[in-house]
């Protein structure tokens, strides 16, 4: 190459990269936001319930509980790290909330409390063992996952006989923590789920934590390279097990929301739950590899998913279908999110 | 004037393997020392023992004339002694300037003060030399030499006063050597003591005020640049004598 022929494609580099669409494309959130637009047009084209207030409560509320803990695994995913027990780990929690107040007596907003504690612990061990031992949390959260699964059950089966802990409408304190978790608002004369101002509430933390606080500086760094953040001095251990417990935590808002609205748990929910925070993190820009995505693109991830599985029942369509799409789409949003990444690693020497 | 940092027969052992035994050298403010050698010549080792990665086992490194043990990083930036790594200056796919500022971010309460982070950026690198139209761009977007020059900048700005360069023009082009060799020139201009690692001495020299030779984890010797030319630089570090060899064999293969 001739001295010439690098400056101009030099200045061209500089051109070209001042244009729109290369300032869009770097925002993770991007490609979410327009797949929740298209899924939206679709289902509000082919079914009339889709549109009506009532369905859109419906799917507000499907993708809620769902955007909750998925906005924290995305910070946890951009962190660079995994955590496959936050499914489950919604169930330990209504579980431990439910025991300790229909069958100790204790008021719910102690039980509440004792559960919180809970989830943070074992977050915190999940951080912990993975920090410590340097394994991936893939296997390490694997294991959490598999032994809070057989906890459920086994715990619930000695304490209760069954397989379910129900009667938290007795409680004492149950009206006003319902309230808390598991009220309805009007809005328009439809009433709207709680769980959806959590949600809300969760993106809006979650975005501001990642992109206005030195710790979000910290997520994006010990995701997008452990060995330069320590360099630095971030402190790469504190960082990640901080991650785990705010997952944990979010898990446990969860399953909070679920006991009280449905005053009754089964020991063998929220399996499977792990996978679809993760889907809705990837679909929202996060890549695998960490580094990358943000919390709004979860929550648009968490939409698209409620928006395609109550879509599907309104237009009545076996449900199948949706694991069809739900493939479809994270293949897609995957294969995005990698051309964006190489993008921005593309090495020029 | 007493040396930034000065070792003395440093030594240090990985299990039985000897990587590193008996090497000093100073390193004065305004003055470049460059540290050359081969592969496995133990460049690596005194430089993760002048950075706070690794503990010397044997001899003695003094910042300041007092001796120290660095027990991380962090405590030898907080000594003023900074180091860009090779492969781990900066993270690519974070923006210029969250690059620039990671580990020290100026807050405004409890967030990050953005706008202050961004202007900084941008003044410290234009300082450099280095111009660049957007600081909100990722790293990775950047050429390698640009890249080393941000974690130069960097370095300079949270006021190092010695900086240590791993391989710094490394799988760079000639333009980008010469850009990166540039900037290590401009920090020592500023009375910033530089450690440049290479194993190129046609990097070194021009820029360089004292030579430590390393080969198989010992000081071969440590020269001014009064004392010695790049011919002879290059002949050393190549071990002389194989290279003569090597030539007259390739020659004989000729047809």
């Amino acid at each position: 190459m001739t001295p010439v022929v690098a400056e101009v494609s030099g200045a061209d580099e500089r051109l070209r990269a001042s244009g729109l669409l290369d300032r869009l494309v770097p925002r993770p959130e991007v490609g979410a936001l327009l797949g929740a637009l298209v899924v939206f047009a679709f289902f509000s084209v082919v079914t009339e319930r889709f549109l009506s207030p009532a369905g859109v409560a419906t799917w507000l509320d499907d993708a809620s509980t769902l955007g909750v803990v998925a906005v924290a695994v995305a910070l946890l995913m951009i962190g660079g790290e995994f955590d496959l027990s936050a499914g489950v780990m919604t169930a330990s929690t209504a579980l431990v909330t439910a025991v300790l107040s229909t069958r100790l007596g204790w008021n719910v907003w102690w039980a509440l409390l004792a559960s919180l504690l809970f989830a943070l612990a074992v977050g915190a061990l999940n951080g912990w063992l993975v920090v410590r031992t340097g394994l991936p949390s893939f296997i390490v959260t694997l294991g959490t996952f598999l032994a809070l699964q057989g906890l459920n059950l086994g715990v619930t089966r000695l304490v209760t006989g069954t397989v379910q802990v129900s009667g938290m409408r007795a409680a004492p304190g149950y009206e006003s923590a319902g309230f808390v978790f598991a009220s309805t608002f009007s809005l328009g004369g439809t009433r709207f789920p709680v769980s959806i101002v959590w949600w809300l509430v969760a993106t809006a933390v979650a975005s501001v934590v990642l992109l206005r606080t030195r710790f979000g500086n910290w997520v994006f760094a010990v995701g997008g390279s452990a060995a330069v953040s320590r360099a630095v001095g971030v402190p790469v251990r504190r960082t990640k097990v901080v991650l785990f417990t705010a997952t944990a935590g979010a898990a446990w808002l969860v399953g909070s929301i679920n006991i009280l609205r449905f005053t009754s748990v089964q020991a063998n929910q929220g399996i499977g739950l792990e996978f679809q925070f993760i889907i809705a993190a990837v679909i929202g820009g996060c890549l695998l590899t960490g580094g990358f995505g943000s919390a709004v693109g979860a929550a648009v991830g968490a939409l698209i998913f409620g928006m395609a599985r109550q879509g599907i029942v309104y237009a009545n369509w076996n449900s199948d279908w949706f694991q069809l799409f739900l493939g479809v789409m994270l293949l897609a949003a995957v294969l995005v999110n990698n051309a964006l990444r190489r993008r921005a690693e593309r090495v020029r020497r | 004037m007493t040396p930034l940092i000065e070792v003395r027969g440093v030594g240090k052992t990985y299990g039985s393997v000897i990587a590193l035994r008996g090497v000093s050298a100073v390193v004065n403010a305004g003055e470049v020392t460059c540290v050359l050698g081969d592969n496995g010549a133990g460049k690596s080792t005194l430089i993760k023992v002048l950075a706070g990665v690794h503990r010397h086992d044997e001899g003695e490194l003094l910042v300041d004339g007092r001796p120290v043990r660095f027990s991380s990083p962090r405590d030898a930036l907080d000594r003023g002694v900074a180091t860009v790594h090779q492969d781990l200056a900066v993270v690519p796919l974070m923006s210029v300037w969250r690059n620039f500022f990671l580990g020290s971010e100026p807050r405004r309460g409890p967030f990050l003060d953005r706008g202050k982070a961004r202007e900084v950026t941008r003044r410290a690198l234009a300082d450099m030399g280095i111009d660049l139209r957007d600081v909100e761009q990722p790293v990775g977007t950047l050429s390698g030499g640009e890249r080393q020059c941000v974690a130069i900048a960097r370095a300079v700005h949270f006021g190092a006063r010695v900086l240590i360069l791993d391989e710094p023009t490394a799988a760079l082009g000639v333009k980008q050597a010469g850009l990166v060799l540039r900037h290590v020139a401009r920090a020592r201009d500023r009375g910033l003591g530089v450690v440049l690692i290479t194993h190129n001495p046609h990097h070194a020299y021009p820029v360089g005020d004292r030579f430590l030779l390393l080969k198989r984890g010992r000081a071969l010797g440590c020269h001014d640049k009064s004392e010695i030319g790049v011919e002879e630089l290059t002949r050393q570090m190549a071990g002389g004598a194989e290279l003569a060899e090597l030539a007259h064999e390739l020659r004989g293969v000729d047809p």
